[in-house]
């Protein structure tokens, strides 16, 4: 008879923290800024991700991207007890003490599309579009392949902080200067549109004022090329100035279309949101091991692998686009 | 002798005289900054302000401020967006009138706010910079109008041009200057707007309607930052519910300021406030030209804006010395 | 009937009653703030269960509590009659100077030392364009704003500065379980409630605001309260700065942006007048409160930040109109 009792116990205890244990994981996702086209496709990924999963999902982002504006958004989602906080930083360093408020409440702390350069312990892992290393080279190669591999070309940026954009122009000048292909390309300026169309803009319209002989701009922004393409499309001059960069389908399709712009690149946002939420799962319910060189399969992408300080790329090299394939892509 | 005089003693004179020597000086370094082409370059930098500027002129004429043009501008901007992309197929003119018409109607409901609580303008505009913008998220669902939905022919009035080579957009904007010219020396509601300013007080004794030259100056500035809006549509091709008209507000008011608006009412003109417009775009057009890094050119801003003060207190000098005088 | 008695008895019916001391004491602007408090607290628990958490609460006051410090002071500046948008970016002025000057080499409390430097400054560039030069002070600080703000962007880049490890975690510092931040706003808006409501300095404050040339007329030296107003609104804004960095542990240039509206928002909430002569310290320490609830009660509710944007700009409307109404009913 007690045996039986006890038994029973044991039978409901199991099924009560059984009960517990399959509770759904909540996931947050926090971007940059709300009203960016660029954070709405990741959050696509990251949604039909968590439907297919069976975890809780929200986005939340801050009205404006300024360094901190991030932290009581984190410092909300701690309270209301989230399991996997994903974010977009914007800023390598302001979050640290709230991050790792975050981990010290068991929270698993994902950078997703950027990450925390130089303070990567204070998260546990990074989901990268792609191999940010091959950015540079792959931007460099496109427009040498527009120019015919010689003459004057500028860079226009974004922000002077901004650790990506940071990487890649760093890459795309040693390929520059290492590379026997590009010998004949000169790159004469660096310039920075802050994210910001007007400044862009006109950060533009000086690089062809200040240089005559300009043949080609890199922007590896979605706001810098379209504001780029913008002005040599107002200039009729995309025959002498040829503009590339990132950019999203949506904005460059006219552009595409009228042959200002002849190819540009990009990665897949959405992809980089569904292997986020499947990582955390699988992290959370033990099937991924958060460790360097573990590999493991996500439906639709296939085998990712865990690179170096925990960082994961969706795909390794960019997407060219150009008027053969734009229409294939709704983003 | 004399009229050249009085001329060159006018606050217009000496804003000029900033544009001037500034072009001189910026083109001793840079000689492409005084081609035709500069002056494009510059003059479509403008056109935004300009509209926005010459509503606000007249608000400040009449002893208020309005801090919420940029979230108008956004608002009103959206609402075309909106329209162009969910809405039946409609001419690629209509966002125009409806953006200035929503301009307008957020216009007077500042100016109902204000005449009618007898609340402080500087206090309303806050709240509803915060509203308006707000609301421009909540409509659009905090996505942005891409470039594909922007009607082509709106985006052509900043690229296409009847002469010159300058863009339609440009004649728009000059043309609403030369309106309030206008409406501010030839009407009589035009003067009684500079009438209510100088002297709140007194003019209900003087036959002026002070509800009306109220809510009209309020819904004027609505309108044009609304008419700001559509044409931001067309400048920039796309309406962004954070971008579209943040900040702006700052741009404006140093604008009028320096063309010699008073924040204490009654006193401006239009000519002043387009040199106003034109002295900042010069100083924008020439920053990145000279090289000067991102980082300084907020800074640089902030001391045109107070240097421009400082200059125009020294040339009313004399005026606030009798004043002075009379008060004590 | 002689001639004292008609007038006696027409200064009688002419005369109002006074007001019942209730009435005095209970319709104020502060009463309508803290109406809104509790409202404010009402709502947010409605919205989320997650709220109603007094630690939580605590901590995210710590993330307004330097803008709340400062507005204590602005509150002061608009009674005075004059108004400084300038201490957000002043904030980030005096924070970026103090933590490149510390980065530079110098020890850390005499880098203090010049960031409170840096804020007198600020404030005597400001007391002389409005005082020396008759400057409107609305336009002056939107220019020194801007200025402040651009020279921060020199000094410290698009880069964050970081400050020293023991120098970061003001808001972990815990006193009865209150984090410092809101300890020291508590003993300012004591300390400065206390100046304005009970010294010779603070009535003449409200002089200055209400009457300038009346109360020169009356013998008091109104430019060199507005001198000591706006030093003061300097000096905090620096302290503030320092403790923004402290809490963040780097500081950036953009350190406080859009901070202006935000206090200019705590000190209109409480009720002080934009024109001057009227206004409390109780307003705006309140008003600070109701700030805090109110965003973060939306925030923990996932609310949009649109809607919170709306929310706040309602808000803002809906208490002038209050307090407008209670003081031209309340016009002796």
């Amino acid at each position: 008879m007690r045996k039986l009792l006890l038994a029973g116990v044991a039978l409901s205890l199991a099924l009560v923290t059984g009960a517990i244990a399959a509770d759904p994981i909540k996931m947050v996702y926090i971007g940059k800024n709300t009203g960016n086209p660029y954070f709405d496709s990741i959050n696509g990924g990251f949604e039909d991700a968590c439907k297919q999963l069976g975890c809780e999902y929200e986005f939340v982002a801050p009205a404006t991207a300024e360094a901190t504006s991030q932290i009581p958004f984190i410092e909300a989602q701690i309270q209301r007890g989230v399991n996997v906080i994903a974010i977009a930083p914007n800023s390598p360093d302001a979050m640290n003490q709230v991050l790792d408020d975050a981990r010290a409440k068991g929270i698993l702390v994902l950078a997703v599309n950027g990450d925390l350069v130089g303070n990567e312990s204070h998260r546990d892992a990074n989901i990268l579009p792609v191999d940010f290393t091959k950015t540079g080279p792959n931007q460099v190669e496109l427009m040498g392949s527009l120019i015919g591999y010689k003459g004057q070309i500028a860079i226009l940026s974004a922000t002077t902080e901004a650790p990506d954009q940071n990487t890649w122009i760093a890459a795309m000048k040693k390929t520059l200067a290492e590379d026997p292909k590009y010998k004949d390309m000169e790159l004469v300026a660096t310039v920075y549109g802050d994210d910001q169309p007007e400044k862009s803009t006109t950060e533009m319209e000086a690089l062809l004022s200040n240089y005559p002989d300009l043949v080609g701009v890199i922007a590896p922004t979605t706001v810098g090329v379209a504001a780029a393409a913008q002005v040599v499309q107002q200039r009729g001059i995309a025959d002498k100035v040829h503009v590339t960069g990132l950019g999203l389908p949506s904005e460059m399709r006219d552009f595409i279309k009228d042959g200002t712009v002849k190819a540009f690149q990009l990665w897949s946002p959405y992809n980089e949101g569904w292997l986020a939420a499947y990582f955390a799962d699988g992290v959370l319910n033990g099937t991924i091991k958060n460790e360097v060189g573990t590999k493991f399969d996500v439906p639709n992408l296939g085998s990712i692998t865990i690179g170096d300080k925990n960082v994961m790329n969706t795909q390794a090299e960019l997407t060219t686009f150009n008027a053969d394939n734009i229409d294939q892509f709704n983003f | 002798m004399n009229f050249l005089r009085l001329l060159l003693l006018r606050r217009e004179a000496g804003i000029a005289v900033m544009i001037v020597l500034f072009c001189l000086v910026v083109g001793y370094f840079k000689p492409q900054f005084l081609t035709l082409g500069q002056l494009r370059i510059v003059l479509l930098l403008t056109p935004l302000i300009m509209i926005a500027a010459m509503g606000e002129m007249m608000v400040l004429v009449a002893r208020h401020v309005d801090i919420s043009v940029g979230s108008t501008l956004g608002l009103a901007a959206m609402v075309s967006g909106l329209l162009y992309r969910f809405g039946p197929e409609v001419p690629w003119w209509t966002g125009i009138p409806l953006s200035i018409a929503v301009g307008a109607a957020l216009g007077f409901a500042n100016g109902l706010l204000v005449h009618l609580f007898r609340l402080p303008s500087i206090i309303v505009t806050l709240g509803t910079l915060s509203l308006y913008r707000g609301l421009t998220f909540i409509i659009s669902d905090a996505r942005q109008i891409d470039r594909q939905w922007i009607p082509s022919e709106l985006k052509g009035l900043s690229q296409t041009s009847p002469i010159l080579g300058i863009p339609w957009i440009i004649f728009i904007a000059f043309g609403v200057a030369i309106l309030t010219y206008v409406f501010l020396n030839h009407t009589r509601i035009g003067r009684q707007v500079y009438a209510l300013g100088s002297n709140p007080v007194a003019a209900p004794l003087r036959g002026i309607k002070v509800a009306q030259v109220t809510l009209l100056v309020f819904t004027l500035s609505g309108a044009l930052a609304g008419l700001a809006g559509i044409l931001y549509a067309s400048r920039w091709g796309f309406v962004n519910p954070s971008n579209t008209g943040y900040g702006f507000e700052f741009q404006v008011i140093a604008a009028v300021v320096i063309g010699g608006v008073s924040i204490n009412g009654g006193v401006g003109t239009v000519l002043g406030t387009v040199l106003g417009v034109l002295l900042l775009g010069c100083v924008a057009a020439a920053l990145p030209l000279l090289g000067i890094p991102g980082t300084s050119q907020t800074a640089i801003y902030g001391a045109v804006i107070l240097v421009a003060l400082l200059i125009d207190r020294t040339v009313r000098q004399q005026g606030v010395i009798s004043l002075k005088r009379v008060r004590q | 009937m002689s001639a004292s008695d008609t007038s006696d008895a027409a200064a009688t019916q002419d005369a109002a009653p006074p007001r019942p001391a209730w009435q005095v004491l209970l319709v104020r602007p502060e009463t309508v703030t803290f109406l809104l408090l509790i409202a404010g607290l009402f709502a947010g628990n409605m919205l989320s269960p997650y709220f109603l958490d007094v630690s939580y609460i605590l901590r995210s006051f710590t993330l307004y509590a330097e803008f709340a410090i400062v507005a204590l002071v602005m509150t002061m500046v608009i009674i005075g009659g004059e108004i400084d948008l300038s201490p957000a970016a002043g904030m980030a002025l005096a924070a970026c100077v103090f933590a490149w000057v510390q980065q530079a080499g110098v020890p850390v409390p005499a880098a203090i030392g010049v960031g409170l430097l840096v804020g007198l400054a600020m404030g005597a560039l400001n007391a002389f364009m409005v005082i020396a030069m008759q400057l409107p002070s609305i336009i002056v600080t939107i220019g020194t704003l801007t200025l402040f703000r651009g020279l921060a962007q020199i000094i410290a880049g698009d880069k964050s500065i970081r400050v020293p490890e023991w120098f970061i975690g003001i808001d972990k510092v815990m006193i009865a379980n209150i984090p410092l931040p809101v300890v020291l706003f508590v003993v300012l808006a004591l300390i400065l409630g206390v100046v304005l409501g009970g010294t010779v300095f603070g009535r003449q404050v409200y002089q200055v605001g209400t009457n300038e040339v009346a109360a020169r007329h009356a013998g008091i030296r109104s430019a060199r309260i507005k001198l000591i107003l706006f030093l003061a609104s300097g000096i905090v804004a620096a302290i503030a700065g320092m403790m923004t960095a402290s809490r963040f542990g780097s500081v950036r240039y953009d350190l406080g942006q859009g901070g202006e509206l935000q206090m200019v928002l705590m000190a209109m909430l409480g009720g002080t007048y934009i024109f001057g002569g009227r206004g409390t310290i109780l307003g705006t320490f309140l008003a600070a409160w109701l700030l805090v609830i109110v965003s973060t009660g939306m925030i923990v509710a996932n609310v949009l930040p649109a809607v919170q944007l709306v929310v706040l700009g309602v808000l803002l409307i809906v208490s002038i109109i209050a307090t407008n109404f209670i003081y031209s009913r309340t016009q002796r």
